[in-house]
């Protein structure tokens, strides 16, 4: 009789492990899991808040959501896709590279590439000017219109 | 005498005098920060825009949570009262009831009502229903569409069209009684 106890015990023992292995081999998403999901998704209520760390009933309510879609098999991707189908572009924590948010990409490199072209050719001026000013010849002759040149001899041979 | 022959331009003025890429460049350079003044005006403009209150109603398409197709211009000749809420919403909660017992009292006197549920998830947005009993039609605001044409500032808003699909009144906030009537009453007596 106690044989019979004991071994009932381990029979039911044994199936609650089984239970418990196939439930943690079955890929229920943990938080990690969500949170992974999560990190790349904004609060579309609260402003600059990843969906991750924020704690509004609005955001539990989205990754309670992201869990039953990672749970029936949904890749992260998919899940993503569904919450900017759903909610906008805007949700996403980094702007995708296609379309108009293609400009927030691409936008600030071409702007640094061209300020650093315009700043490039200011220093070659000031530079060339710096160089014209030092190599600036004194007066030539040439420079001096003939009629200058005329009036100056005068002047000189009254002097003299 | 020493005779110089006078060149048009002097070499130092050769140096100085920009080239022409540099001038385009100028010009590209200015053209890009008028360019980005005028996104970044554009966007406080748009930013400081309350919500629509007047003119045509924005149209929309809504399929509700049961599968049906709502267009909004196809519904003239009768007052919609446009909600926009969601589950997480608590003042959203305090208008419930109010909406659905004034739905029921004005659904055979043609008066629509339309629930637009913003941001929320499918699974609260239906517990939310049935706990509220809410019947009148109501569906997700799917990329936050519809929200963004009325210029929503928050939740819950509503939007009030007469008969001729024109906007005559708005409100942020829930609704007490008899505000609803009052409104719906007022364009009812409308031709």
């Amino acid at each position: 009789m106690t044989r019979k106890l004991i071994l009932s015990l381990l029979a039911i023992a044994a199936s609650f492990m089984v239970v418990a292995v196939v439930y943690a081999q079955s890929g229920y998403p943990t938080d990690d899991d969500v949170n992974r999901v999560a990190k790349q998704l904004y609060c579309p209520v609260c402003p600059n808040t990843p969906l991750d760390v924020c704690e509004t009933k609005a955001c539990q309510d989205w990754r309670a959501d992201i869990k039953d879609k990672l749970a029936v098999g949904w890749t992260d991707e998919q899940v993503i896709e569904y919450f900017v189908q759903r909610y906008g572009e805007r949700v996403l924590a980094e702007p995708r590279r296609s379309g108009f948010t293609s400009f927030v990409w691409f936008l600030p490199v071409v702007s640094v590439a061209i300020g650093l072209v315009v700043l490039a050719q200011i220093l070659r001026g000031w530079k060339a000017k710096h160089r014209a000013a030092v190599a600036a010849p004194t007066a030539q002759a040439g420079d001096i219109p003939p009629e200058v040149l005329q009036r100056l001899e005068k002047e000189l041979k009254k002097i003299s | 005498m020493e005779t110089v022959t006078q060149t048009p331009t002097s070499a130092a003025d050769e140096r100085v005098r920009p080239n022409p890429w540099m001038r385009a460049g100028r010009w590209i350079a200015f053209l890009l920060v008028a360019g980005l003044i005028a996104l970044l005006a554009w966007g406080v403009v748009k930013a400081n825009n309350g919500p629509v209150n007047s003119g045509l109603a924005p149209d929309f398409t809504l399929t509700t949570f049961d599968g049906r197709v709502i267009t909004l211009s196809q519904l003239r000749g009768q007052v919609v009262v446009v909600n926009f809420w969601a589950s997480w919403c608590v003042p959203c909660r305090q208008e419930a009831d109010y909406l659905e017992r004034t739905w029921r009292q004005y659904q055979d006197r043609g008066v629509v009502f339309i629930g637009v549920n913003w941001v929320d998830t499918d699974k609260e947005a239906r517990v939310f229903l049935d706990e509220f009993g809410i019947t009148y039609i109501n569906g997700p605001d799917l990329g936050t569409r519809i929200a963004q044409a009325y210029r929503i500032r928050g939740i819950p808003e509503t939007f009030f069209v007469d008969k001729a699909g024109q906007l005559r009144a708005m409100k942020i906030g829930p609704f007490a009684p008899p505000e609803l009537e009052n409104r719906i009453d007022e364009l009812l007596k409308e031709q």
